[in-house]
């Protein structure tokens, strides 16, 4: 389980999170959405530790995350991370980017590793791509393998930050599906996307981000398709 | 006008000791350029630190090495630490005298490399359960010496002109030594300076072209 619990962010003079709490439960599925600045990829950054907090904590399986004698690296294994540019590593293969940190943070076998990576490519549908550098796959192959290399860790959670934004629309329901295939094998995940439809098919709750606060949250039914707040009703008109 | 005749023979019986120079000479470029790689790397690491004083230190070696004559970079390596009651062999000085060199220009080449690296490589692979070491060693690293490839060369062939430095700290077994050694006995000047020409002429190409050679095998992506 993941407990947000009144973190504060700030950089520099910028306070980007004013105060946001949020639980998601194991294999509960949480979007997130709001306009661009509101916060949204700072929180992602914040749950597995990659930003500081200055007030409030996280607790991730009860492990609070930036207390100072807690081992982020190995609390990272149990959280993957997909980010809104593409982080595939150029200079690896798709195989190899997969097989990478099973390898050095787990210490997997070779012959481990790397079956573990094939059943993951396989899974996000690149098996015919194994020995192919990224810079040869589309924006969307790209983004389908670096889940691929996150799923490889067999985390528990997993963070996904506007993972179709800079995609092609014809490229974007490919990412998707791989979303949806994980959400229906019960993965506990926070997605922030701007996919409103796709929002309300797959999740279980909904949180509309808004200058650094959640400013609406709920089901899908209740924040997508009866927002109450007027900032809420303002955004979906915006991106509908 | 020419009161100079030209001996060839002498010149040419003489190869073998002259190869075998240009080994010593091909030797201490290699050694220096290691060094000076992993100097380099941490003195780019250092002058991008917070440390004041990593970062004093880094910028004090750098502007040294790079506004310096190589030559008195050497002499200092010898005389210099000498009179401090540390005496190394010409060999030694020598050799610490371009890795200095090296280092120096290499940080600033690495520093320029690191940048072209984006930050968020090392994010995505700290987000993976990776140390910080291993994110610099497995993802940024490989990624800066595609980009500092060819600079890199560049350095090499350099490092291997500046062993003809070595003499001035009375190196006379690598090419330079060994070709003054000769003039010395023979006065035969022009022939094996100019075959020594030859020697460092050869080596740097094969150095360019090799990397070159090499590069199109690392760097496929
Ligand atoms: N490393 C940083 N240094 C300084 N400011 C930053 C940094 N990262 C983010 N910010 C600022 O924090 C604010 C929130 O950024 P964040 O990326 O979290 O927004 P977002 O909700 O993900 O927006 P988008 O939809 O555009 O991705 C923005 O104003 C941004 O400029
Ligand atoms: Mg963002």
């Amino acid at each position: 389980m993941i407990e947000i619990q009144d973190i504060h962010k700030s950089f520099g003079s910028l306070e980007v999170l004013k105060g946001v709490s949020l639980n998601v439960e194991k294999g509960e599925v949480v979007s997130v959405i709001g306009g661009s600045g509101s916060g949204k990829s700072t929180m992602l950054m914040c749950i597995n530790g990659l930003e500081k907090i200055q007030r409030g904590r996280i607790l991730v399986d009860g492990t609070d995350v930036h207390a100072r004698n807690t081992d982020l690296n190995k609390l990272r294994r149990k959280i993957g991370i997909v980010f809104q540019q593409w982080n595939a590593f150029p200079h690896l293969t798709v195989l190899e980017n997969v097989m990478l940190a099973p390898r050095k943070v787990l210490g997997r076998s070779r012959q481990d590793a790397e079956a573990v990576a094939v059943q993951r490519l396989t899974d996000v549908g690149l098996a015919e791509k194994l020995k192919v550098y990224p810079s040869k796959l589309s924006g969307g192959q790209q983004q389908r393998m670096a889940i691929a290399r996150a799923l490889a860790m067999e985390p528990d959670y997993m963070l996904f930050d506007e993972v179709t934004s800079a995609l092609d629309p014809q490229l974007v329901g490919e990412v998707l599906d791989t979303l949806r295939m994980l959400s229906s094998k019960g993965m506990t995940m926070i997605v922030v996307t701007h996919e409103i439809a796709f929002a309300r098919e797959v999740s279980d709750r909904v949180a509309f981000f808004h200058q650094g606060r959640i400013h609406e949250i709920g089901s899908p039914e209740h924040v997508i398709g009866n927002p109450q707040q007027p900032e809420t009703i303002a955004f979906l008109k915006s991106v509908l | 006008m020419f009161s100079y005749t030209f001996h060839w023979r002498a010149a040419f019986q003489a190869l073998p000791q002259m190869l075998a120079g240009a080994v010593v000479t091909l030797e201490i470029a290699v050694l220096s350029m290691i060094i000076g790689i992993v100097c380099g790397i941490f003195l780019a690491l250092a002058s991008g630190s917070h440390s004041k004083i990593l970062r004093g230190a880094a910028a004090v070696w750098i502007e040294t090495a790079r506004n310096t004559p190589a030559l008195l970079q050497i002499y200092m390596a010898y005389f210099g630490l000498g009179s401090l009651g540390i005496h190394i062999n010409s060999f030694a000085a020598l050799l610490a005298g371009i890795a200095f060199n090296n280092a120096g220009y290499l940080a600033e080449t690495f520093r320029g490399g690191l940048r072209g690296v984006p930050e968020t490589q090392a994010r995505a692979a700290r987000s993976l359960g990776m140390t910080a070491p291993q994110a610099f060693r497995i993802i940024v690293l490989p990624q800066m010496m595609r980009i500092v490839f060819y600079p890199l060369t560049n350095q090499m062939v350099w490092a291997v002109l500046m062993t003809s430095l070595g003499v001035i700290v009375g190196l006379d077994n690598d090419l330079t030594g060994v070709t003054q050694n000769l003039n010395v006995l023979t006065f035969r000047t022009f022939e094996f300076f100019t075959i020594a020409a030859g020697f460092y002429y050869v080596i740097a190409k094969i150095i360019t072209l090799s990397a070159r050679a090499l590069g199109w095998r690392l760097f496929r992506y």
